[in-house]
C-alpha cells in the first residue's frame, strides 16, 4: 500500500505571496511523516490544505487513489490534534471524545462506550467525567488524541501539539504518540519546528523552507546525509566550510584557508565544482598536538558552553568558525583563549552540492 | 525594622479606603437612606402594620399587575434574545466593515436617551404617523390602534433593552476560539449540529448575561410602559407611581416596591450562585 496520501504540485498563493510553491508528497499507509521547517516555512499551510481549512491555489490532495480536493473539512475523515488541544470547555473528557461518533450517528451508550476505552488507551482511565479545565496540560493533550482517533480517521494530523508542554512532560508524550500511533497504525503527519521532536518520533521527515520541499527522507538520513546546506544548518548543529573540488577521483577538495581534505561518499564529482562541506561537531576530535591519520587544523578557543555531561568549543580555524562538541571530561585540557589542535577523519566529511 | 514596616502599611492601608468616601458618601444620602425611608414607610404608612403588605400579596388587582410585569418582561427578554442573537452573531463574524456599521447602529441607539426613543415610538406608531398613513395608502380602511397597546410598550422596550443582549452575547462570541470551531468540523460538525453541539453551548453564558440583565431592568421599567403601553396592562413601576401620585398612599407603593426589590435581589443571588455576579458585564 504505497502512496496512501498523495500531494501533487501544491500551491498556495495570497495575493503575491507564495505561500507553498509545487510540494509534491507521497506517504505510505501507517507511517509517521513529520513536516519539519521554521515558522513560515510552509509546513502549516500544507497541513491545513489536507485538512481543507484551506484551499490550495493549485495542485491536488489524494487518499488511498480518492481525491479529497473538493471535499469540505466536516467530510473528510482526518483526525486533527491543534496546537492548543480545542477542547471542548462545555463538555466532558468523555463528551469531547464521543462527539465525533455522536455526529456519526452512534448511539448514546454504544458511543460513550467506545470513548472510555479510546481514554483507556490513552492512559486516562477513570478521567472521563472531567472537564477540560480540570486535567492538566498532558492529560488535554491525551483527550485531544483521543478525540482526534476514536472514529478511526483515514489521517491523523497532529500541529505542533507538544509546543505548550514543559520538557519533560513533552519527552514523555513523544513516546506516548508514538506508541498509540503504532499500536493503531493510523497514518500520521506531524508538524513541528523542534527538531529533536522530528527526529525521536518520526519514520521520515520533511524538510520545509520557504514554501518548498528542501529534502524528504528518514531521520539519520536528513541528519548524516542532507542534501541542502538549509538542511544541514536546520537540522542539528554543523560546521558548513565551503570548497572546491580538487580531485573527484580522489575525493579531495579544497578550501583556501584550511587547505586540502579528504571526503568520503560514493558519488564521483566533476573537479572545480563548488561545494559545502558540513562536519558535525561531535566529529571533531580537539587534542594538544596533530593526531596522524587525520585531517589536523589550529582553532583559537573563543567561547566554551558546557552542559554537564558535554560542552560545546566555539573557535576559529584562520577565518573559519568551528564547533566542536567534546565529551564534559575532555574540555578541561583547554581554556578560552588558548589555541589548540581539531582534527577528523575523512568520513565524517559530507559534501553538500546545493 | 520589620514590625515598623508592616505598621506603617497597615495605617497607610486607611487612605486608599478615604478615596471611597465621596462615593460613600453619595450613596449613603442618595441612595440608603430613602431606600431605608421606603422600607421603613412600607411597614409604617398608614399606621404600623402589615397591612400593605396582605393587600399587595393578596389583592387581585396587585396580583394581577405583578404577575404581567413578569411575563411581560419574560416575553421583552425573549424578544431581544431572537433580535439579539443573529445580530450579534453578524457583529462578531462579519467583515470588519459591516461588523463595524453594525456595532454603530447599535451603540448609537444604546446611547440615545430612552425617552427620546420612547417618544420615537410614540410619532412613528401615532395616528398621524407613518405606519398609519402607510396603512391607509396601501388601502386598509380602519388601520388597528397601534399606540397605547402592549403591542407599542412591548415593542419599544425591546428596542429599548436589546443592546444590553446584544452586547453581552457579542463579547462571548468574539471570544470563542476559531480553532474550537475548526476542530468540530474536522470531527464532523456542520451547519444545524455543530451549531447545538458547540457554537449554542459556548454562547450560553452571553445568553444568561443578557437576560438575566434584560429581565431585571424590564421588571422596574416605567416611563415607556406609562407612556406607550395600554392603560389595562400596567406594569408594577408605574402602579407604584399610580399610588403616590394620585392616591398619596405612600404605605401601599413602597410595600410594592419592596416586593419588586426582594424578586430582584432572589434572581440576582440565584444568578450569582449559578455564574458569578462579576461576570454580568462582560
Amino acid at each position: 500500500m504505497t502512496n496512501y496520501l498523495q500531494l501533487s504540485n501544491i500551491t498556495k498563493t495570497y495575493g503575491h505571496f507564495t505561500a507553498l510553491d509545487d510540494v509534491s508528497l507521497s506517504v505510505d499507509k501507517g507511517e509517521f511523516v513529520t513536516f519539519l521547517g521554521p515558522s513560515g516555512s510552509g509546513k502549516t499551510t500544507t497541513l491545513m490544505i489536507i485538512a481543507g481549512f484551506e484551499k490550495a491555489s493549485g495542485g491536488k490532495v489524494e487518499i488511498g487513489g480518492r481525491s479529497i480536493s473538493g471535499l469540505a473539512p466536516h467530510e473528510r475523515n482526518i483526525g486533527i490534534v491543534f496546537q492548543n488541544y480545542a477542547l471542548f470547555p462545555h463538555k466532558t473528557a468523555v463528551e469531547n471524545v464521543y462527539f465525533p461518533l455522536q455526529m456519526r450517528g452512534v448511539s448514546r451508550s454504544q458511543g460513550l462506550r467506545q470513548a472510555e476505552d479510546m481514554l483507556f488507551l490513552v492512559g486516562l482511565k477513570g478521567f472521563g467525567h472531567r472537564h477540560p479545565k480540570e486535567l492538566s496540560g498532558g492529560q488535554q493533550q491525551r483527550v485531544a488524541l483521543a478525540r482526534a482517533l476514536v472514529f478511526e480517521p483515514s489521517l491523523l494530523l497532529l500541529d505542533e501539539p507538544l509546543g505548550a508542554l514543559d520538557k519533560n512532560l513533552r519527552e514523555q508524550m513523544q513516546i506516548e504518540i508514538k506508541r498509540i500511533q503504532r499500536s493503531l497504525g493510523v497514518t500520521t503527519i506531524f508538524v513541528t519546528h523542534d527538531q529533536s521532536e522530528a527526529m525521536s518520533m518520526s519514520d521520515r521527515i520533511v524538510v520545509f523552507e520557504k514554501g518548498r520541499i528542501e529534502q524528504v527522507a528518514p531521520p539519520l538520513d536528513i541528519y548524516h546525509r542532507p542534501q541542502t546546506s538549509f538542511v544541514a544548518a536546520f537540522i542539528g548543529e554543523s560546521n558548513l566550510i565551503p570548497a572546491i573540488i580538487t580531485s573527484g577521483a580522489g575525493k579531495t577538495a579544497e578550501n583556501p584557508t584550511l587547505g586540502a581534505f579528504q571526503y568520503a561518499g560514493e558519488d564521483a564529482l566533476a573537479d572545480g565544482q563548488k561545494v559545502t562541506l558540513l562536519i558535525r561537531p561531535e566529529h571533531i576530535k580537539l587534542s594538544r598536538s596533530p593526531i596522524e591519520g587525520r585531517k589536523n587544523v589550529r582553532m583559537i578557543v573563543e567561547t566554551i558552553v558546557n552542559y554537564g555531561d558535554n560542552a560545546l568549543v566555539i573557535g576559529r580555524a584562520g577565518d573559519i568558525p568551528m564547533r566542536v562538541r567534546v565529551l564534559g571530561a575532555d574540555v578541561v585540557i583547554i581554556k578560552e583563549g588558548e589555541e589548540c589542535w581539531i582534527s577528523w577523519a575523512p568520513d565524517a566529511v559530507f559534501v553538500i552540492t546545493k | 525594622m520589620g514590625i515598623s514596616l508592616s505598621k506603617l502599611t497597615e495605617k497607610t492601608n486607611i487612605w486608599p479606603w478615604l478615596l471611597l468616601a465621596p462615593l460613600g458618601l453619595y450613596m449613603l444620602i442618595f441612595f440608603a437612606v430613602p431606600l431605608a425611608d421606603v422600607a421603613i414607610m412600607s411597614f409604617t404608612e398608614p399606621k404600623v402594620s402589615l397591612a400593605n403588605y396582605q393587600k399587595v400579596l393578596t389583592g387581585a388587582l396587585y396580583q394581577r399587575v405583578f404577575l404581567n410585569t413578569f411575563v411581560t418582561a419574560a416575553f421583552v427578554t425573549l424578544c431581544c434574545l431572537l433580535v439579539g442573537y443573529p445580530l450579534a452573531y453578524l457583529m462578531a463574524h462579519s467583515k470588519p466593515r459591516t461588523a463595524m456599521l453594525i456595532l454603530l447602529l447599535v451603540t448609537m441607539s444604546f446611547w440615545t436617551s430612552f425617552l427620546v426613543r420612547t417618544y420615537s415610538w410614540m410619532v412613528l406608531l401615532g395616528n398621524n404617523g407613518p405606519l398609519i398613513a402607510f396603512l391607509q395608502m396601501v388601502g386598509v380602511d380602519r388601520p388597528p390602534q397601534l399606540l397605547f397597546t402592549r403591542f407599542s410598550s412591548t415593542l419599544a422596550m425591546v428596542h429599548i433593552l436589546a443592546p444590553y443582549m446584544i452586547m453581552n452575547i457579542y463579547t462571548v462570541m468574539k471570544k470563542i476560539d476559531p480553532a474550537l470551531i475548526r476542530s468540530a468540523e474536522s470531527l464532523g460538525a456542520r451547519g444545524w449540529s455543530l451549531f447545538r453541539h458547540v457554537y449554542l453551548p459556548l454562547t450560553a453564558p452571553g445568553i444568561a448575561n443578557g437576560s438575566v440583565l434584560v429581565f431585571v431592568i424590564c421588571l422596574g421599567f416605567y416611563v415607556t410602559p406609562v407612556l406607550l403601553g395600554s392603560p389595562r396592562e400596567q406594569m408594577v413601576a408605574g402602579l407604584i407611581g399610580h399610588q403616590i401620585e394620585e392616591f398619596l398612599a405612600f404605605g401601599l407603593g413602597s410595600a410594592m416596591a419592596m416586593i419588586l426589590l426582594v424578586v430582584t435581589l432572589i434572581i440576582l443571588t440565584i444568578y450569582h450562585r449559578r455564574f458569578g455576579l462579576d461576570k454580568l458585564w462582560g
